[in-house]
Formats: C-alpha cells, structure tokens, sequence
C-alpha cells in the first residue's frame, strides 16, 4: 500500500480511446454520445461526469519537423486527460457531507453513498473535472481505480493503454521515470517538452501528472491553478467586517430613534 | 461489369492531384478558398494554441445550481437581517410590533430556507449527510450548520411568541423565547452573509475575484430587503429602519461603482450582455434607486414622502432578488469563458498574458536538461 498516481505520456499516445473504453467498461460509465464535437476527433472535449478519461486531440498550427510531419500539414498530438487527483483538492475541501475523502492511496474518491448532489465540489474544481449527473443528481469523477488498487490491481485505463502513455505507480518513481523520459526526450532534439505537475501553486502538485510538448494552456491545462481554499481568508474577514456593521448600525440605527422619541 | 466493390476507374492526373493538395493547403491554413471562391463547411478548421486553448472549450464545469438557489440568497440574506433588527429593536425597547414582525421573517424564513435547499438537491433525500459532519474549511459545510442554527433559534422565538399570546408569559416561555431571539441573533448575523463566502471561496473566476466584497455585497442586500419588508408590514414611519435602508442603499451603491470601475476582464459577466444588464438592474435598484427614494422621502412630507418610501421598499427588495439572481447567472457565464483559468484576456488587456507567460511550463523548471558534456 503506496502513494501512488498516473503519469500520462501525450508523446507516447495514439489516441485510440483504450483508456477511455476500459474506464467506463470496468466503472460502469454510460455512454455519452457518439457525436462528434468537430474539435479533431474528439468527442466529449472535457473530462465530465460520463467521461472519467477523456483522450484529448491536439492539433495545431503547422511546426515542421513535428513527429515527422510535413511542412504543411498540421501537428498533431494526443493526450488522455484525468482527475488530477491534487494534493490540496478543492472539492475534497469544499464538500459539506464528508463524501470526497483522501484514500490511502494519496487519491481523491467520492463516496457514492453519502454524495448529496449539492453540487458545491463542481464549483470548486479549478480543472472542472467534477460534474453532477443530471440523472441522478450525484457528482461523478475518475476513482482513481480504488477498488481495483485495493485489490492490488493497478487501475483499468493503465492497464489497457496499448503504448504505456498512461504509466501507474508508486508517486516517486514515477516522478524520476517523468525526469528521466523528458531528459531522454529533449536529448532527441524535442527541446519544447515540459512536464505538467502544478507544484508550486497552491494545488501543491498532483497524483495526475503530464508530459506534453508546448504550452500546457493548448491542452486546456491551467498554467497556476488555485485550489479554492485561498479565497476563504478574504472572504471570511468580509464576512466578520459585514457581520460587525449590521450589528453595530442596527444597534446604533435603534438606540438613536430611542434617544429621539 | 466485373467487380461493382472495385474502384471507379480514375486516370491519375498529377496537376489535378496538386490542385488538390493546393486546396487542402488553404483550407486549412487560411479558412477560404482563393483558388475556386469558396469556403468549406467548419472552416477555418479550428486548431489548439497558446492563444486559442484547447478549441476555446472552457476549461471549468458551470455551476449547476437551479433557480432555488438564488431564492435561497435572498430569503436567507432577508431573514437573517430581520432576526439581527428584531433582536435589537427587543433589546433597546423598540416597538413591540417591529419585534414581531420581524420575528415572523426570520420564522418564515427558517422554514423556506432548508426547503430550497433541500429542493436543488441533486438527491434530496440526503439532504442530512451534510448532518454527520462539520467542516470548517467548507463554507457550505459552515453554511448548513448556520442554517441549522439559525431556523432552530427563530422559530423557536416565534413558536414561543404565539405561546406566549395563546397562555401568558410564564418562565419556560420567556426562557424559550429570550434563548431563541439570542440564536437568532447569533446565527443570523452570518447567515445574512455566509452566502457571499460560500460563492466567493469558489474555482469561479467572477466569484473569487470578489471574495473580498462579496459577503460586504450580501449583507447589504439581505438587510436592504429586509428593511424593506418591514416597511411593506406597516413600519413606514420607523426612523432606525429607515436609517438602516439608507445605510444599506449606500453600501450597494458603493458595491456597484466599485463593479463598474474595475477593468478586470474577469468582470465582464457583471457588466456585459445578459447577465450584466441584470446586475445592473438589479445593482441599481437596490443601490442608486433606493437611496434617492429615502433620500428624496426624507426630503418631502405628507403622502408624498410617504409614497415615496413605499416605492424605495420596494426598490430594495427587488433589488436584492435581483441581485442575487445575477451573482449565480454571472457565475454561469463566467465558468463558460474558456480564457480566464488559461490566463488568456482579452486583447485589450493583455496584462495576464504575459504575467502567465513568466509561469509557463509549470513544474518544467525543476526539470532541467542534464547535458553529461558539463
């Protein structure tokens, strides 16, 4: 029993949906449509309540030389989006029953059985990936595989993946296996992958990590997400600001009209 | 006529193949056709950049609050004000009627309160798991056990109220009476406002970037309401409330200029299209409106005055609906812009875009190229 997390390697998918399938076969996800968004191939385009991982298609502007395309045609990378599973979580933090907890696996899992649906964790999530199912009115995001990693298996997204883009692991190792592949990377020439891990914001890194070429915001990643938790100081002290100015005006408002009759 | 799965017979002609690629090339490149005059279906064909995100999807999920919720804001906001008047009035030997009245605001709204929120539930039922535990760093959490708090303490001033008139005052009544008005009072001070933090602590860029003045906002509002619903009830000759109205009108003027004065891009919902004209509506109502009423009520006497007072309650009771329902709409639209999280603003701006220039590639810092040359 580790901490552990996902590493997702976009240099390494194919963007065959594996990940996807095997999610909802072994979580039991319905379906959520065979349309097309006309984004590429994509057909969600957003993690959801339905959609716990969701393979992202990245086209962009012609780079030449990109994965060995042609000057004009245009690049195109893969990437399987996730729970980043954070460790300072806003929904775990913001929701008022006590349903999303911190499993001892470092991942965060609602219980489905004490889950209200008041709906305060979607708006809580800095990478809106909480949603509520307007079925049935909970709020629905990746377990990470809890019951699977208790039974020591490792979860099925991972498991499926074809290339091993998706990589699961004890959370250090996986660290120095990301450092270790981007090094390996850039000493190929691929000088414009980073690895997506927002440590220094008050999110204070994930169990979801990226490795992705560019800019992380062309794969619709927050460059300093903020875990909700931070506006509570200001809004507090507004509060007691408010709290103390009605109570003082209403005491002077009525002592005055007193005085006066 | 042999296979029909076969392919057509085609003769392969290399200029047509290269008008071909020529035409793919500005499709995708510019969004139209020089070459024969016309645009095809979904051009330009949308790509993912640094500028664009990823397809201009927003990146968060929209609050998915039903229309009970800004009825909560606002009965909440309005009862919690009322319970704090009431107490007070009690308390410095006011009209016993304001005291009453204003009982019964807080009772009625100790009851409509939990059965909105129960009602936009996504599982009612459960409605008590926010029961089996407290948390402090949950504003919703806090929230609840305010609600709890507040409902106990209000109908139980007014259920001992009704006792009272039913078999005289007797001790239990007056200790069930004076301890319900205390939590009334105690608990509705932050109920009048918790609202604000519970919206304001929150991934919502419209929401969060006012958690300062939020719960200040709310406040004003719930007491500009309930000022005014006692007005309506017959005290439309109390100076303390009208006082308090002014007060409260000042506030939300102050709350709005401070809105329409800051250039923040993440204000725009507030200021632009649907949801701005119902802030703005409702923010001129309960600020700018209601304070020249009082004022002009103050000015004037006789039936005059009195009319115009009439119509500032009113003003600050549909100000403060209003208000509240443009805070969620607001929120909604907000969460839809898909620029705000990626630290992309408009051109006009164009502060953040470099601010999150500096912060680009997160974590890649640590990730250095070990070159073994050196």
């Amino acid at each position: 029993m580790s901490v552990t997390a996902f590493l997702t390697d976009s240099t390494l998918c194919i963007g065959c949906k594996a990940c996807e399938v095997a999610c909802k076969e072994w979580n039991g996800v319905e379906e959520d449509g065979l349309e097309w968004s006309g984004f590429s191939y994509d057909n969600t385009g957003s993690v959801g309540a339905s959609t716990w991982r969701h393979v992202k298609f990245v086209e962009q502007a012609p780079v030449p030389g990109i994965g060995g395309n042609a000057g004009e045609h245009t690049s195109w990378t893969f990437s399987s989006d996730v729970c980043k599973h954070c460790e300072q979580a806003g929904c775990l933090e913001a929701c008022p029953t006590g349903s999303i907890v911190r499993t001892e696996f470092g991942g965060v899992y609602i219980q489905p059985d004490v889950c209200n649906g008041c709906g305060y964790c979607v708006t809580s999530c800095p990478f809106g990936v909480v949603e509520r199912n307007p079925k049935d009115g909970r709020a629905f995001k990746c377990t990470f595989c809890y019951d699977r990693q208790k039974a020591g298996l490792i979860p099925a997204c991972a498991k499926a993946c074809p290339t091993e883009s998706i990589q699961f692991g004890e959370i250090g190792e996986l660290r120095e296996k990301a450092r270790t592949r981007v090094e390996e990377l850039r000493q190929r020439g691929i000088s414009d992958v980073a690895m997506y891990d927002p440590s220094d914001t008050s999110v204070e890194g994930t169990h979801a990590m990226f490795i992705i070429r560019g800019d992380p915001r062309s794969y619709n990643l927050p460059p300093s997400p903020e875990v909700p938790t931070v506006y509570l100081k200001k809004a507090w002290t507004s509060s007691a600001v408010a709290a103390g100015v009605l109570l003082g005006g209403t005491l002077l408002a009525f002592l005055f009209d007193g005085r006066r009759r | 006529m042999g296979n029909p799965l076969a392919a057509p017979n085609m003769d392969f002609d290399p200029r047509r193949e290269q008008q071909l690629e020529e035409i793919r090339r500005h499709a995708e490149q510019l969004g139209r056709l020089h070459v024969i005059g016309e645009r095809p279906s979904g051009a330009p064909f949308p790509q993912a950049s640094p500028e664009n995100g990823y397809y201009q999807i927003p990146l968060l999920k929209e609050p998915p609050w039903t229309w009970e919720i800004p009825l909560y804001f606002f009965v909440g906001g309005a009862a919690g004000a009322a319970a704090v008047i009431g107490a007070i009035a009690d308390y410095t030997g006011g009209d016993r009627e304001l005291v009453r009245h204003a009982r019964w605001i807080a009772a009625a709204g100790s009851v409509i309160s939990p059965a909105l929120l129960v009602s936009d539930l996504g599982r009612p039922e459960r409605f008590l798991a926010m029961l089996r535990v407290f948390k402090i760093q949950s504003p919703m959490s806090v929230g609840v056990w305010t609600l709890v708090g507040f409902s106990t303490g209000a109908a139980a001033a007014a259920f001992a109220e009704v006792l009272r008139g039913r078999y005289g005052s007797s001790l239990p009544i007056r200790v069930l009476e004076n301890a319900g008005q205390a939590a009334s009072l105690a608990f509705g001070l932050p109920f009048s406002n918790y609202t604000g933090v519970l919206i304001g602590a929150t991934a919502v860029p419209v929401w969060n970037r006012n958690a300062w003045t939020l719960p200040l906002h709310f406040g004003a509002s719930g007491l500009g309401a309930a000022v005014g619903l006692l007005e309506l009830l017959g005290h439309r000759k109390n100076r303390a409330l009208q006082a308090l109205g002014l007060g409260a009108a000042f506030i939300e003027t102050l709350e709005g200029a401070s809105i329409e004065l800051r250039p923040d891009p993440a204000f725009d919902p507030l200021k632009h299209g649907p949801s701005g004209f119902v802030t703005r509506a409702g923010g001129a109502l309960a600020g700018p409106v209601s304070l020249a009423l009082r004022t002009a009520s103050l000015l004037t006497t006789g039936k005059r005055s009195a009319s115009l007072r009439r119509w500032a309650s009113w003003s600050s009771i549909a100000g403060s609906l209003v208000t509240r329902i443009a805070w969620i709409y607001a929120g909604r639209v907000s969460a839809r812009d898909w620029k705000l999280p990626l630290e992309l603003e408009d051109q006009r701006s164009g502060k953040s875009v470099s601010a999150a220039r500096k912060r680009e590639h997160v974590g890649s810092t640590k990730i250095r190229p070990n070159n073994p040359e050196t």
